[in-house]
């Protein structure tokens, strides 16, 4: 449950909440480029381009406004981090697109949750509203993105199971 | 000379953020380690020509090229008396060290023990990730006696390196430990070590998705200190021994005499350093 009490407050929230995820998206399209793995990259980088209209969003609504400066442990996300940027060390070498998608779809679904627990519990109407719109998108983008998954062909699953060619060895 | 105070700075992480791709593993730990160092520099506001970020070998020691800051991959295990030496002759740079669990505690652990006790304006980041990542996963100080590997069948049946007890023995004054996916927690960490007066140990448990994929479970088993920082040697001590190493938070933090910063006469023209530099 995060408790937000003013515009200001949603809206420093929703920044640090795309900005982080535009980071963390282009963090992982210039790993899977290192690694190779150009769909993968090009998924991610698209992630990076929608997640930075999200910024310029944002910044357009705070533009009047004095937003709150909140360090990075200050913000009370549902979880450690940022619900919208892809975990730390969930990524793998070879991701299939299938479970790239999903882990994108898991941002997606973070983002709806933590707005809409703003929603739940904030005594300000207007806040509730800007959340509940910020909520919505969210809702939106996650089925999108499951719409995405439905259209992948039948095999992309199996992907995941494929024979790793660098096989990590130790030492003989 | 002061310590970095909070500021309301219009830095922000990615302004630390080079264009070289990092090229660790996809998974690992590392890249929340990076990510929390670099929220940490933009919250303390310090410009990245005043950070000095200083690696010996290893995955870890790869940090200096995926920042703007200025960098030193050294050579192994010798990142802290590079970082010694730098602080001394530049004590108005922020020094961090970054480092990992064969660096610091092997080829470095003779250094890593003086460091501690020497006491000197830097913060020391070990990536612990139990393993020697970068020569494909042999063993390192702190890896558990049966992990079974191929150069070590059924393990080496060694006794695991306890980092923060033996900095606590050496005289560090500043102990802590992170998980690298906990990033905000990290950052958080290394902003009170960076401002820390003295040597500032930050071990951040971070998993070699690679190498150890069961440390993909420390995410389930990591868990934050019940109790507060103490300033008690013998209370730390006791706290420590007592811990399961799964334990995160600053253990250990107390004012302890500061090495001197060596006394010299700034040189500031070229013709007198070329004079310094003659054979």
């Amino acid at each position: 449950m995060t408790t937000l009490v003013t515009l200001e407050e949603l809206l420093a929230y929703a920044q640090t909440m795309e900005e982080e995820a535009v980071e963390r998206y282009q963090e992982l399209t210039d790993l899977m480029e290192v690694h190779h793995q150009k769909e993968i990259a090009q998924l991610f980088r698209t992630m990076a381009q929608i997640e930075s209209k999200h910024v310029d969003k944002v910044a357009g609504l705070a533009a009047d406004r004095d937003l709150p400066h909140l360090a990075p442990w200050e913000h009370q996300w549902l979880d450690a981090d940022s619900p919208e940027s892809v975990p730390i060390g969930q990524e793998r070498y070879q991701m299939s697109p299938q479970q790239a998608l999903l882990l994108v779809l898991g941002c997606e679904e973070r983002a709806r949750d933590f707005y809409q627990s703003v929603v739940d519990s904030s005594p300000d109407p207007a806040i509730r509203q800007m959340a509940a719109e910020f909520a919505e998108e969210e809702r939106q983008h996650a089925q999108l993105l499951r719409d995405w998954l439905a259209r992948l062909p039948p095999d992309a699953g199996k992907k995941a199971g494929r024979v790793d060619l660098d096989e990590p060895l130790a030492q003989d | 000379m002061g310590k970095p105070q909070p500021i309301l700075s219009s830095l922000e992480a990615k302004d630390y953020k080079s264009a070289v791709k990092p090229i660790w593993c996809p998974g690992c730990g590392h890249f929340g380690i990076e990510s929390a160092l670099f929220r940490a520099l933009a919250h303390l506001g310090l410009p990245p020509e005043q950070v000095a970020v200083i690696s010996g070998i290893g995955c870890s020691s790869r940090l200096p090229a995926y920042t703007e800051c200025y960098g030193f991959h050294g050579i192994h295990g010798r990142a802290l008396p590079m970082a010694t030496g730098l602080k001394l002759a530049r004590p108005d740079l922020t020094v961090v060290v970054a480092s990992g669990d064969g660096d610091a505690f092997s080829i470095g652990g003779n250094h890593f023990i003086h460091a501690c006790r020497r006491n000197v304006d830097m913060t020391c980041i070990v990536m612990d990730n139990e393993v020697y990542g970068m020569t494909k996963g042999q063993p390192s100080p702190t890896t558990p006696p049966n992990w079974d590997c191929k150069i070590a069948p059924g393990g080496t049946g060694v006794s695991p390196f306890s980092p923060l007890m033996v900095a606590l023995a050496s005289g560090a004054g500043f102990i802590a430990r992170g998980f690298s996916g906990d990033r905000n927690g990290i950052a958080k960490m290394l902003v009170e070590a960076i401002r820390y007066p003295g040597f500032a140990l930050l071990q951040v448990l971070s998993p070699c998705v690679t190498f150890r994929p069961e440390e993909k479970d420390w995410r389930l088993q990591v868990h934050p200190s019940e109790l507060p920082t103490t300033a008690n040697w013998a209370e730390a001590t006791r706290r420590l021994a007592a811990d399961d190493g799964m334990t995160t938070g600053i253990f250990y933090k107390a004012e302890l005499p500061l090495y001197p910063a060596t006394v010299m006469e700034p040189i500031d023209q070229l013709n007198a350093i070329e004079t310094e530099l003659t054979l």
